[in-house]
C-alpha cells in the first residue's frame, strides 16, 4: 500500500482520479466541488497528468462531452454538485441508456431554492432513477477508495454502466483527514485499460443514442434495468478485490452492533459516523440499538437489506431530502417498500434532518432515538415522518 | 446487409445490443414511412416532361426515375407530403385520398 497523509478529502478525490490515469475530464465549477476539478486542472497544466481537461460553459456541456469520449472509449471524469447536476439532468439519463462507463463524483449539496451552498442529498435523490450506479460514502479514505471502485466497476465489460459517487459536500469534501494512498502496482492491478464493449470508430462504424419508437422502447426499459441488477454481481466482486489488496473491507449494507439491536439507524453518508457514536453512547446506557449504512443505493442491494434488518422492530430511516408531498423522505419511502410483507416488518420511522448542512449532533441522534421510543409500537400513519428540529 | 435483422416488432429485450447501438449500418431503411400517408401522389405520364423536379424536392428521396424517363413514388417511404405535386411544373401530379 502507498504513503498515509493528512490532506483535504477533495484533494484526495483528485489525486485519485489522477492515480487512475483518466484520459478526460469535464466539468464546471460549482460549491462545494470545486477544490476537485481545480486540482486536477493544475495536475493536466502541470503535465503530471495526461487528460484532456475541457473546460465547459456549464454542466449540460460537461455531460455531453463525458458521453462523446466515453463513446470513442477515453476514461472519463466529471464532477458536479446540485444546481450543476440539475442542469446536466437531461443528459445523465441518456448516458446510463447508452451504457457509457463515466465516473462522477457529486459533492452533495441541497438544491434551490432558496439558494444554499450546504450538504443533503435533495441533488442526488432528483435523478435517483437516472439508472446511474450511485454509492454513498463516510469519509476521505472511502471516497478515494471509491474512485477507484467507479472506474473499476463501471468499465467492467459486464457492467457498462455510469457511476455516481456521493461525497456529502464541506461535510466531507472540505475536511482534512488521514488517507491512505493506493501505490500504482495496486492501482494497475486493480483497474485495467479501459475496454469499451461498444466504441465510435471509423474501422467499425455503429450508431449510438439512436431514436426508439414506441414498438422498441419497453423493450429498451427491460434491458438497461435488467443491466443495472445485474451490475451487482461486478460490484461485489470489486469490493472483494479491493478487500483482498487494501485490507478494507466494503459492502451493500454495512452493519453496526446491528445483529440482534430492536432498533436500527439507517444512514446514508458521512452521517453514518456520527450515528455510531450516537449508538456507542446510548449502548452504554443500556439500550438496544444498532445501525445500518446503506451504501449501495442503485441497485438496491434488497437481499443484503432485509437480511441486515431482519429480527429489528424499528428501523429508524433518516434522510437527508423532502419527498415534498409525498410520505417524508424518498429513502424511508423505499424501505417501508422493501420490507413490505416482510415476516414481522418493523415499524419504519423517518426523520428528516440535516438540511442544507444543518448541523446534526449525536444528542440529536439520541434525541431521535428517544423519541421514536415512545411511539406506538404498532405503524401509526400521524408518526410516519417528522421533520427533525423544525421551529414550530 | 450481413445478416437479415429482425424487426422492431420482433427484437426482444435480450436481442437489442448493449446501450441500445445499432452495429448494422443503414437499417433506417426498413422503417416504412409509408404508413403516414393520407394522401399519394399519381404522376399523369401523358403531360409529365420528365424534368425530374419532384426527384429534387422530395424531402424524403422517395421519388426514384422509372424506366420510361417519368418519376415516381415509392410508397414504401412516400409520407405523402405533396410537395412533389406543388413543386411540378406542369402540374400532372395529383395527390388523392388513399382510400380511393
Amino acid at each position: 500500500m502507498g504513503e498515509r497523509v493528512g490532506l483535504e478529502v477533495s484533494i484526495a478525490a483528485a489525486e485519485a482520479v489522477k492515480m487512475a490515469n483518466v484520459d478526460v475530464i469535464a466539468a464546471y465549477p460549482i460549491t462545494p466541488q470545486t477544490h476537485i476539478v481545480e486540482h486536477l486542472a493544475e495536475v493536466v497544466a502541470d503535465g503530471e497528468l495526461d487528460a484532456e481537461f475541457i473546460p465547459v460553459e456549464s454542466e449540460h456541456s460537461a455531460m455531453s462531452v463525458c458521453c462523446g469520449s466515453s463513446a470513442v472509449g477515453a476514461r472519463t471524469f466529471t464532477c458536479t454538485s446540485s444546481q450543476g447536476l440539475a442542469l446536466m439532468n437531461e443528459i445523465v439519463f441518456i448516458t446510463a441508456s447508452m451504457r457509457l462507463p463515466v465516473v462522477m463524483v457529486l459533492a452533495n449539496r441541497s438544491l434551490s431554492g432558496p439558494l444554499s451552498i450546504w450538504n443533503d442529498h435533495s441533488d442526488v435523490m432528483s435523478i435517483r432513477d437516472c439508472g446511474w450506479v450511485q454509492v454513498f460514502v463516510e469519509n476521505g479514505q472511502e471516497v478515494f477508495d471509491h474512485i477507484m471502485f467507479a472506474f473499476r466497476v463501471a468499465e467492467s465489460q459486464k457492467v457498462s454502466l455510469p457511476i455516481i459517487v456521493n461525497v456529502d459536500g464541506f461535510i466531507l469534501t472540505h475536511v482534512i483527514e488521514p488517507v491512505e494512498f493506493w501505490d500504482p502496482e495496486t492501482v494497475k492491478s486493480y483497474l485495467p485499460p479501459f475496454k469499451p464493449v461498444n466504441r465510435l470508430h471509423p474501422d467499425n462504424p455503429v450508431t449510438m443514442g439512436a431514436f426508439g419508437m414506441p414498438g422498441i422502447y419497453t423493450e429498451t426499459r427491460k434491458a438497461q434495468d435488467s443491466a443495472l441488477i445485474e451490475a451487482k454481481p461486478e460490484i461485489l466482486k470489486a469490493w472483494q478485490e479491493m478487500a483482498d489488496l487494501t485490507g478494507r473491507n466494503y459492502k451493500p449494507v454495512e452493519s453496526y452492533h446491528a445483529e440482534g439491536a430492536e432498533t436500527l439507524f439507517l444512514t446514508m453518508g458521512s452521517i453514518g459516523e456520527t450515528v455510531s457514536v450516537a449508538v456507542d453512547e446510548l449502548r452504554a446506557e443500556g439500550k438496544s440499538v444498532g445501525q445500518l449504512s446503506l451504501r449501495l443505493w442503485r441497485p438496491f442491494p434488497f437481499e443484503e437489506f432485509r437480511q441486515a434488518a431482519a429480527g429489528a422492530k424499528r428501523i429508524i430511516v433518516l434522510d437527508r431530502a423532502v419527498s415534498m408531498g409525498g410520505q417524508g423522505g424518498p429513502v424511508a419511502t423505499e424501505i417501508r417498500s422493501v420490507l413490505y410483507k416482510e415476516k414481522n416488518m418493523p415499524v419504519v420511522t423517518n426523520f428528516l434532518c440535516g438540511f442544507a448542512g444543518r448541523d446534526v449532533t449525536v444528542d440529536d441522534y439520541k434525541a431521535m432515538f428517544e423519541k421514536a421510543s415512545k411511539m406506538s409500537k404498532r405503524r401509526v400513519r400521524e408518526e410516519d415522518y417528522i421533520i427533525y428540529g423544525v421551529r414550530e | 446487409m450481413a445478416k437479415t435483422p429482425k424487426s422492431e416488432l420482433e427484437l426482444t429485450w435480450k436481442d437489442l445490443e448493449v446501450g441500445c447501438v445499432i452495429s448494422n449500418p443503414g437499417n433506417a431503411c426498413q422503417y416504412k414511412t409509408g404508413d403516414w400517408r393520407s394522401m399519394k401522389p399519381v404522376v399523369d405520364k401523358t403531360h409529365c416532361i420528365r424534368c425530374g423536379v419532384c426527384y429534387i424536392f422530395c424531402p424524403d428521396m422517395a421519388v426514384h426515375k422509372t424506366e420510361d424517363g417519368c418519376f415516381e413514388a415509392d410508397l414504401y417511404y412516400c409520407k405523402g407530403c405533396g410537395i412533389c405535386a406543388r413543386e411540378c411544373f406542369t402540374g400532372c401530379i395529383t395527390m388523392i385520398p388513399e382510400v380511393e
